[in-house]
């Protein structure tokens, strides 16, 4: 099934790539379009956005979601912002270098012609967003206004108060909502992708479970597009939701499917530190905090249990303004949270356990009032009061990284197909466009990108050569693929052990965190990798899940969901140890500058490493995508 | 903290429910509540009892997936937050808790704490949109909105869906979501040209899903996470009333 890993970018100058494409990939005629039945599954940014659109193309959709509406997809929790290079600040911004910022921030692992097609659609999201009534922040002429987020010198922002995400995919809930009411897009909510169905090597339909009836129910299609979002919760504790997971995107790479750089997880600088060993899971604080907020530790260790107003400004260690004078406290992601983790490790930590630094708001409280620090961030100042007890207008909040994001996921070509034909991945479900590490307020911009801009022009391509070629639900791959998913259920519930699940999630996920976290290096991850099958045999020997399959069985959906988190740690951690190198937000401690930065090997690493499913209890096989960089000079990142 | 909580239970739609009693020792005041439920399920599934179901998703009071009455409060006694972002700590030690899901003849029990909110979808898929299809937008800034509109719209579209406004009400009444919508829409320029047949249409399927009418006892204002004021209602009638004054005019 696989050739040689193409990523199909067309040729000519970046700037005019993705418009030449466009002028030559196949069409669909507006009458043939209700003939094609498209499977979308997931509903936030990238998969609303992309069903919608698909039905005002006039294509017959099926979108499915496992919560109980789409509104409520995880990509509603996004709080700063969305980035785009309108340039309305006049502050010397421009779609190219929206592109190299992402490109540089990602340090230099993704693609270039991704990237420059994802910053140039960034304007058109905004517009759309609009034109749908997105109560974006204004100024008093009526204009939109922009904050400035991390990695950027421009104030490129877009943001609705600390609710952007929630915004957004508001609107793109409604825009989903005006195509089900007109019946171009039937929505199945409570509804659960549990396997991917390929028909002559093309992928063809799922197999979805009722999570409100247990039905198991066969979808065909022209085509399928999964937009499932992150694998974050591998974790257990992380800011994703708590039913965020891995399922689709790791059966369609058992069926076939490519997974590229799995290994590459966020963790973002700006969360509320573990409080208690029965936390479920991690707040963020957004990253515009950072705008306001200076983070800082005590100087000495001997300081770190005295209250914060204790120590004067000298005995302070303001250690991003240090390290990072032109970027200051808005220096990258991983940058962040590995000088914070560095800080902690030193002793220096402050708060229970020692694991936190403080984002301290004092100085921009003096500089502009507390009424306007109210207006840019109460919302968050209630979050964190609510969560810990602590007025942060008083004393300086306590912030630790948390996981937040992952930039890996299905291997996709320029048109955001899979190496299954059929098959396409969008939004964070996809490794396409941030490289080993996404900059701050980039997650909604790729996701909307995806799915209102992307998606709609390369899947007719796709189409266009699929006219009558739809199987039947009835045919053979489909009750195979019915069959196994039966076998699966029973063969959970059958277990009958004496272990819960969560037990065996917060044992992984410290597991992962320990060894595959915010700093890897090859002993821990080889450890690892011994650890994690048997930690897997334990689990298919003793968990006990109770209840029925024919009914709605929250432990049965969250059991499917940690098997699946069991193998796929596996693969994460084999990716981490194949990618010697350090490169962004994968920090391997082996390869390092003498003061502390990743230290990439462009020479051997600079590729996308996609891996292939090689059958149960045998290695996946690596194929490995050549990054070009025709436009950029690869550089060692620098924020000094 | 010690706790003795009385939990709905309830196996399906159809079945009857009933409060059950479970004591619960040893809890941080630092755990949320849904940690708490979380806590007294790995003991129910120590002793072979099947868990509590309740649905919760991102756990920071946005995605509006939380439907739990406590001790007769929709979201509880923290307001305003949902039920994910009430902590124990607001609790006395030793108190006893009555935990029950949103009651409203409109939302029907799935299974114990876990209700269908499915009508609140139809009444947005009614017209709670505008019919800007991707492709057909202008530039950004080439309509101003006034900040004071934006603001205001932003307050009502903070709505997050979870249909406390509806549980907290005596008449069931889902006008201050309805309301949310219609006005964040409404007051953008964006929203003007379907100004009127959205209202119209919301607030029909609104009826037509059995949500009852506002008699301004502002209980919903009261529960409702995401502070939207009751205002709005009164915006939302405004609306109406000229969306009817306009078709009986025949514009």
């Amino acid at each position: 099934m696989i050739g040689t890993l193409d990523s199909k970018t067309p040729p000519g100058p970046l700037a005019q790539k993705w418009r030449s494409h466009r002028d030559h990939l196949r069409l669909v005629s507006p009458n043939n379009r209700r003939k094609f039945e498209i499977i979308v599954v997931g509903s936030g940014l990238a998969g609303g956005a992309a069903a919608a659109t698909l039905g005002e193309l006039g294509y017959q959709v099926k979108c499915f979601c496992f919560q109980d509406s789409p509104r409520r997809a995880h990509s509603i929790a996004a709080q700063g912002g969305i980035n785009a290079a309108k340039n309305y600040q006049n502050d010397g911004d421009s779609v190219y270098r929206l592109f190299y910022d992402t490109i540089k921030g990602g340090d230099f692992r993704s693609r270039e012609g991704n990237v420059y097609r994802l910053a140039e659609i960034a304007n058109n999201i905004i517009d759309q967003c609009v034109a749908q009534g997105v109560p974006f922040a204004r100024e008093y002429s009526g204009y939109l206004g922009n904050r400035s987020f991390g990695g950027a010198q421009v104030s490129r922002t877009f943001y609705a108060r600390g609710q952007t995400g929630q915004q957004l995919l508001l609107g793109c809930y409604q825009a989903l909502c005006r195509q089900i009411a007109a019946g171009t897009v039937q929505m199945f909510p409570q509804t659960e992708m549990l396997d991917l169905v390929i028909v002559n090597g093309q992928a063809k339909g799922i197999i979805t479970r009722s999570l409100r009836s247990g039905n198991i129910d066969r979808h065909a299609a022209d085509a399928v597009v999964l937009a499932t979002g992150g694998y974050g919760n591998v974790y257990y504790l992380s800011t994703n939701a708590r039913g965020c997971n891995v399922t689709a995107t790791y059966r369609a790479y058992k069926k076939g499917a490519l997974f590229a750089n799995p290994s590459f997880t966020q963790i973002h600088p700006t969360c509320i530190p573990v409080s208690g060993e029965h936390q479920s899971k991690l707040t963020l604080m957004s990253e515009s905090l950072r705008n306001d907020g200076r983070v800082w530790v005590p100087k000495r260790k001997e300081d770190r249990e005295k209250a914060p107003g204790e120590i004067p400004d000298a005995d302070r260690d303001y250690y991003l303004e240090r390290k990072y004078p032109s970027y200051g406290n808005l220096a990258p992601r991983d940058i962040s949270s590995r000088a914070a983790k560095e800080v902690c490790d030193e002793g220096r930590g402050v708060g229970p356990g020692g694991r936190g630094v403080y984002l301290d708001f004092a100085d921009a409280i003096k500089r502009l009032g507390e009424e306007t620090i109210r207006e840019r961030y109460g919302n968050l100042f209630e979050v964190y009061e609510k969560i810990t007890g602590e007025n942060a207008y008083k004393v300086p909040m306590r912030i630790y990284p948390a996981v937040h994001y992952t930039m890996g996921g299905l291997w996709v070509d320029y048109d955001l197909m899979s190496n299954v034909p059929g098959l396409f991945v969008i939004g964070e479900a996809n490794f396409s466009d941030h490289g080993a590490n996404r900059l701050g307020a980039s997650a909604l911009m790729q996701g909307l990108a995806d799915g209102y801009f992307v998606l709609p022009n390369t899947l007719p391509s796709y189409l266009a050569g699929q006219m009558g070629k739809r199987p039947s639900p009835d045919s053979p791959e489909f009750r195979k693929a019915e069959q196994d998913v039966r076998v699966r259920i029973e063969k959970l519930l059958n277990v009958n052990g004496t272990r819960s699940l969560d037990s065996f999630h917060r044992e992984l996920g410290l597991l992962l965190w320990e060894k595959c976290g915010m700093s890897r290096h090859e002993k821990g991850l080889r450890e690892a990798l011994q650890e994690i099958p048997e930690l897997r045999e334990e689990f298919w020997q003793d968990v006990r899940v109770l209840g029925s399959d024919e009914d709605f069985n929250q432990s049965l959906e969250r059991a499917g969901r940690v098997a699946d988190f069991l193998e796929f740690a596996e693969l994460m951690c084999g990716d981490a140890l194949e990618r010697d190198e350090s490169a962004g937000a994968h920090f391997r401690e082996e390869h390092q500058t003498p003061d502390g930065e990743a230290l990439r090997d462009d020479e051997r690493h600079a590729a996308v490493f996609a891996w292939e499913f090689g059958g149960d209890g045998q290695p996946p096989k690596l194929h490995r995508e050549p990054l070009r960089f025709e436009t950029v000079h690869l550089a060692q990142r620098s924020y000094k | 903290m010690n706790f003795r909580l009385k939990i709905w239970r309830q196996p399906n739609r159809k079945s009857p429910g009933k409060l059950v009693d479970y004591d619960l020792r040893d809890i941080s005041p630092n755990t949320s509540f849904l940690e708490m439920l979380d806590i007294l399920n790995e003991t129910l599934l120590a002793r072979g009892e099947e868990p509590i179901a309740f649905d919760s998703d991102c756990r920071e009071g946005i995605c509006g997936t939380c439907s739990l009455t406590i001790n007769g409060e929709a979201h509880g006694p923290d307001h305003p937050g949902a039920a994910c972002e009430l902590y124990m700590r607001k609790f006395r030690d030793g108190a006893t808790i009555i935990v029950e899901p949103f009651r409203v003849g409109s939302f029907p029990i799935i299974k114990d704490l876990v209700i269908d909110r499915s009508a609140l979808d139809r009444i947005v898929q009614a017209g709670g949109f505008i019919s800007a299809r991707a492709g057909s937008a202008p530039e950004a800034n080439s309509i101003p909105v006034p900040k004071h509109d934006a603001d205001l719209a932003m307050e009502a579209a903070a709505c997050i869906g979870c249909g406390a406004c509806a549980a907290a009400c005596p008449n069931g009444s889902a006008m201050l979501f309805t309301s949310a919508k219609v006005s964040h829409l409404a007051l953008l320029p964006q929203g003007h040209p379907e100004r009127e047949s959205r209202v119209l249409k919301m607030v029909q399927v609104m009826d037509a899903e059995g949500f009852g009418n506002c008699t301004n006892t502002y209980e919903c204002e009261a529960v409702c996470p995401a502070e939207i004021s009751a205002s709005f209602i009164a915006k939302l009638n405004r609306e109406y009333a000229r969306a009817v004054l306009q078709r009986s005019a025949g514009e």
